[in-house]
């Protein structure tokens, strides 16, 4: 099964192809080349993934050594198992579409070739992170996604809010790899390896042992757990670690449906399933993940119903989204979070794209308050809008039914008081996912149109090359939770596709949801979607008065939700200006007055000064290194003469 | 061929070079031409020999290898000896790459005193190459010291407008630091009749006796490293320097510290290393944490590089003091990786300085529209600074965080906060001169790297992708000269232990 590799080294090619030689091979030919690339990527994807279903067997192919110091060895090694599978269907089927798509959206932008090239970069970067034999591969794959989002994010980088977004989006995502990095130095001081296999076998003898860490003594596996989910949390924009994600806008849209979908924010939610052998084995760790999980999920979806552009209503679902996921995660249904991610990249990509082209047909305005009726102009593209939210929703029969009432009632069966906290989060945000999506459609293609005329006029749909390869995108956001498809990954809890891919301790939360779950529970989940849905209908169609009232009644809570709850304020005020203000003080107060003052200048000062008593040597410096000499070998005599004949 | 006298080869040609070149007569334009040349020509021959070395390099043996040896003063026993291993071999390697590229990048920007210049970096190349293989102390010392006068030079002579400041400031801070190797060095001698460093590292001396020999060594590698608080003579003299002269200096001389830790102090002190390696961490973390945040508010380009200079090389001392494995090898490898980022990132300033004759940060903005591939050319540096796992960068300091683990939780994660910081700066500094909109009018018709500049640039990013991807010939050769160096402070220690 070598070939599996060719999967991750395809995108590669195209992205050298496409950024080097990109002005030779032409405008044309060079982003036309890695979607030819990306598409055959994505078929040998579906194969190997039926392959490894069939065969229920993990393949590794090895490359060749990358660091060896002592203890500490690691290859490039290429792994794929059922968890890897369905991740590679994920990017390379999106990414694939992105393409494609971005051959129409970014057809007059005078540097396609270093667009794709980047597009196809990521898609590698992230190929990489989830073929990882080992945490420093995965690591290299995850830092690899964080370059690429910046250089994607920075893409027009003439624009100042660009360049800001596109560091913001690194840094951030650096705080979460210091995280990630401790964690892996931690594996290695803790089981002398970085390979999961190894790593994986020697968990349950650790277990339950502590390890001094800073001056604490701490449980070895929590401690670790916590330090690599730091890494998610960053990676996956959890809360506080979140505020990258909706600034992550100012890229080309195409970025933002590969960074929400597929390429990027996943990399977190994979990371935990991919080391459920390990979390498995720390209840602490799991409550963390759950709680912030469910604390995201709800977070965000509050934001996301006070936000006025497209595109950032659509990323704070994705936020919320990604909350549902790890607290499936933390309740331990790591199948439930998996098929959660599948179904979520085809309808957040299809909602991204979507909302693309609506961008596109209002020549690049993003503010919902000016658009308005676009649903006659636009019937294919509201069409997809409507599939997406369906499936965002959870409306049964659409793919993201299946997935989010799963992820809700593993946490109500779960019994931990994490699993609580989660399972009224998980339903109440729900609530609100539906309310804010219905507020997006309506704001956007009913009513009357609010922008100016000859502007309404001009709206027209998208080109083929964008919209029929969504239709991909759309099945996926149909029929992605059917039972032949998707719903294979928990079918049984999951036992029989994932294998040993992935490791549940105890009881299987989602075998105990299929069988304990009251019909109250399933019953309340749909209504409350629907609810939400019938709200954005009265407050958006009919009483469109009362939105507005409420936002003038409860004006702090408005303004608050608007300001995102103030997270970029907080972490403003508490490290870029004392890290400035910081960096100010110790340079002129720190370097230049006290070290030089006291040292070089001080002391130039003074020998200056003897210098100008000894007027008969006038030139410098050989003098002063002559004079230093004599000095120190007065020193050192004397001190010899103290020392042995004194 | 393995028995020609390499070293001395290496050591030596360089001085036969620069020979040639003060021989060289004739009108102006064609001494600076021929001197060029002369120069270029040298230094890569110098750097075959270099290679043929790495070639012929025995990496299964601790030993010293290439070893000549010489009487020189019989008196008191000083000899002429050479040797290499595993930690030296790459040093020298670097310094022999490194100087074509100094000549090269000096082709057009140096019009004064053009063999006077090429003489001096060819003194410089050959004193480098001495300093790391130099097998006795007296040599060591000669070579170490000799090296301040052409550098010094460099500044003095070919610098900037306060190069007369620079020069005298890092000077001094050099000089303080010599005075008290010296005395450490006539100690040593004194106590155990030899001046070899081999015999050194084996003479075991009594722990008080380390004690002070190390604070005194210490004083003069620290200044070398820089660390905080004597790095000040650092960005002033890479401001003031010429590209070429901060190039040597950031990729060699900063090395020469680091070298002196891992060659004297750890093997001939290993009590008073063990004793004295908080010091090294906290100067060292201070180092990282500090110098980030001073680098975030430069408004000077070199400043600014010179700076996480500082930075970097505090995961370089806290690798070493980590005394196991992978900190020393960590240690040893971001030495490397500095040595060639760090003199890419200021070749990448000389590129904008040669045009428009400003460092100022708030000068440019905006170059990614008329030279897309410096863009890219700086990018990569710019990745290899920030540690991006796939560049040089990435292998040393994470193997230096991994050893620094093992040896201290508080400290590895103190220095993992560099990698937000360094992210932060580097980062800040690209947007400025790169991205945003192309504002200045000078700029708007500045040229592209020629094909002068590719033909340094080119080479430099395949040895940072190349040590990212694939560091196992590097790491391999340094393997059992660490292991051993490893032993040796793990022994001293056990036995220090034992004896209390």
């Amino acid at each position: 099964m070598t070939y599996a590799a060719a999967i991750v080294f395809l995108p590669l090619v195209g992205a050298v192809a496409a950024g080097l030689f990109g002005r030779w091979l032409g405008d044309k030919a060079a982003p036309v080349l890695t979607c030819v690339l990306l598409v055959a990527a994505a078929i040998l994807a579906w194969i190997v993934f039926f392959q490894i279903v069939a065969d229920g067997r993990a393949v590794t192919v090895y490359l060749f050594t990358w660091i060896d110091s002592g203890a500490f060895e690691v290859d490039w090694a290429l792994y794929f198992d059922q968890v890897t599978a369905v991740m590679l269907i994920v990017v390379t089927t999106v990414s694939a579409v992105v393409h494609v798509y971005s051959l129409g959206y970014m057809a007059h932008d005078p540097h396609r070739p270093r667009f794709f090239a980047y597009l196809s970069l990521f898609t590698f970067a992230m190929l990489m992170l989830v073929t990882a034999d080992n945490f420093l591969q995965m690591f290299f794959g995850w830092e690899g996604v964080g370059l690429c989002s910046y250089l994607l994010i920075g893409f027009w980088y003439k624009r100042p809010s660009a360049n800001a977004a596109a560091i913001k989006a690194f840094l951030v995502n650096r705080v979460g790899d210091f995280g990630f990095a401790l964690g892996i130095m931690g594996v290695f001081l803790v089981f002398n390896t970085v390979s999961f296999e190894s790593v994986f076998a020697a968990v349950p003898d650790r277990a339950g042992g502590s390890v001094r860490f800073l001056s604490w003594d701490v449980d070895v596996i929590t401690l670790l757990c916590v330090l690599l989910f730091v890494g998610a949390m960053g990676k996956s924009a959890q809360v506080p670690l979140h505020t990258w994600l909706p600034d992550a806008m100012e890229g080309p849209t195409p970025v933002s449906a590969l960074i929400h979908a597929a390429t990027m924010v996943t990399a977190g939610v994979f990371m935990v399933v991919r080391l459920s052998p390990m979390f498995e084995y720390s209840p602490d760790a799991l409550a963390m993940v759950a709680v912030v999980g469910a604390t995201t999920a709800i977070f965000a979806a509050t934001v996301g119903i006070a936000q006025n552009d497209i595109k950032r209503v659509i990323a704070y679902s994705t936020c919320s989204q990604l909350g549902y996921m790890f607290f499936a995660c933390g309740v331990g249904a790591y199948p439930v979070a998996l098929f959660h991610l599948f179904t979520h990249a085809f309808f957040k990509a299809l909602l991204f794209l979507g909302s693309g082209a609506v961008i596109h047909a209002m020549g690049d305005e993003q503010d919902m308050r000016r658009m308005g009726g676009l649903w006659r102009k636009l019937p294919i593209t509201y069409a997809y809008m409507w599939i997406g939210s369906l499936a965002l929703a959870g409306i049964p029969i659409f793919a993201g039914y299946w997935s989010k009432d799963l992820i809700i009632e593993s946490a109500f069966v779960s019994g931990a008081s994490a699993g609580r906290y989660a399972f009224w989060i998980g339903v109440g945000a729900a609530f609100l996912t539906a309310l804010y999506s219905w507020r997006l459609i309506i704001m956007t293609f009913h009513g009357r149109p609010r922008m100016a005329k000859d502007r309404f006029d001009r709206a027209h749909e998208a080109p083929g090359t964008m919209w029929i390869p969504l239709l991909v995108l759309a099945a996926g956001a149909i029929v992605g939770g059917l039972p032949f498809l998707g719903g294979q990954m928990v079918h049984h809890g999951g036992r029989e596709f994932f294998g040993h891919s992935i490791f549940i301790m105890g009881d299987n939360a989602i075998e105990l949801a299929h069988e304990h779950t009251p019909l109250w529970v399933k019953a309340m989940i749909l209504a409350v979607a629907l609810s939400g849905v019938a709200a954005a209908y009265l407050g958006y169609m009919r009483l469109t008065h009362i939105p507005g009232m409420l936002a003038g009644r409860f004006r702090p809570v408005y303004r608050f939700l608007l300001n995102k709850w103030y997270f970029d304020e907080l972490f403003d005020w508490m490290f870029v200006r004392p890290a400035k203000r910081l960096g100010y003080g110790f340079w002129k107060s720190g370097d230049e007055d006290v070290i030089d003052g006291l040292g070089p200048d001080g002391v130039a000062a003074a020998t200056l000064d003897v210098a100008r008593r000894v007027k008969a040597l006038q030139s410098g410096y050989v003098y002063h290194y002559a004079f230093a000499m004599l000095i120190g070998l007065v020193a050192v005599v004397s001190w010899l003469l103290f020392r042995f004949w004194g | 061929m393995s028995d020609w006298p390499l070293l001395s080869l290496a050591v030596f040609l360089p001085l036969i070079g620069a020979l040639f070149v003060l021989l060289i007569r004739g009108d102006e334009e064609t001494t600076a031409r021929n001197a060029k040349y002369v120069a270029l020509w040298t230094s890569i021959i110098v750097l075959a020999v270099s290679v043929a070395l790495w070639a012929l390099f025995d990496p299964s043996t601790s030993e010293f290898q290439f070893v000549e040896q010489a009487d020189w003063i019989p008196a008191y026993g000083i000899r002429y000896a050479l040797g290499i291993d595993g930690i030296s071999l790459f040093l020298i390697v670097l310094s022999a790459f490194l100087t074509p590229v100094c000549i090269l990048c000096s082709w057009e920007a140096v019009t004064v005193r053009v063999k006077e210049y090429m003489v001096a970096f060819l003194a410089m190349e050959a004193l480098m190459i001495g300093v790391f293989c130099a097998l006795d102390f007296v040599l060591f010392y000669l070579f170490f010291e000799a090296m301040l006068i052409p550098m010094f030079l460099i500044i003095g002579v070919w610098g900037g407008p306060r190069r007369i400041y620079s020069a005298f400031k890092f000077f001094l801070y050099t000089l303080v630091g010599s005075v008290l190797l010296l005395v450490a060095m006539l100690t040593m001698y004194l106590e155990a009749g030899t001046t070899s460093i081999p015999e050194l590292m084996n003479a075991g001396f009594d722990e008080d006796m380390q004690r002070w020999l190390w604070l005194a060594m210490f004083a003069s590698f620290a200044v070398k490293v820089p660390m905080w608080p004597v790095h000040t003579w650092l960005p002033d003299a890479h401001v003031e320097a010429p590209t070429a002269g901060s190039v040597i200096l950031a990729g060699v001389l900063l090395k020469m510290g680091g070298y002196g830790f891992v060659r004297f102090s750890l093997p001939m002190l290993p009590e008073a290393s063990e004793f004295f390696t908080p010091l090294i961490f906290t100067l060292s973390l201070v180092a990282i944490v500090y110098t980030s945040l001073v680098a975030l508010m430069q408004e000077d380009m070199k400043k600014l590089i010179a700076y996480s200079s500082v930075a970097h090389m505090g995961f370089v001392t806290i690798g070493i003091f980590s005394m196991n494995q992978q900190g020393i090898e960590g240690g040893i490898y971001q030495m490397l990786s500095h040595g060639v980022v760090s003199a890419a990132l200021f070749l990448c300033v000389g590129v904008v300085y040669d045009r428009i004759h400003s460092r100022e940060i708030a000068r440019y903005g905006g170059l990614v529209h008329r030279m897309p591939r410096y863009a890219f050319i700086f990018m990569v540096f710019v990745l290899a600074s920030v540690g991006l796992p796939g560049t040089s960068g990435f292998v040393g300091e994470f193997l230096v965080l991994v050893g620094a683990f093992q040896a201290n939780t508080w400290v590895a994660l103190l220095a993992t906060s560099g990698i937000v910081l360094g992210a932060a700066y580097m980062l800040w500094l690209y947007r400025r001169v790169v991205f945003g909109e192309l504002v200045h009018e000078d700029l708007k018709t500045i040229l592209d790297c020629n094909r002068r500049e590719l033909l340094y640039f080119v080479p430099l990013i395949a040895a940072v992708l190349v040590m990212g991807f694939w560091p196992d010939p590097f790491l391999e050769v340094m393997h059992v000269s660490v292991e051993n160096l490893v032993d040796r402070t793990a022994g001293a220690s056990v036995l220090a232990q034992a004896a209390e």
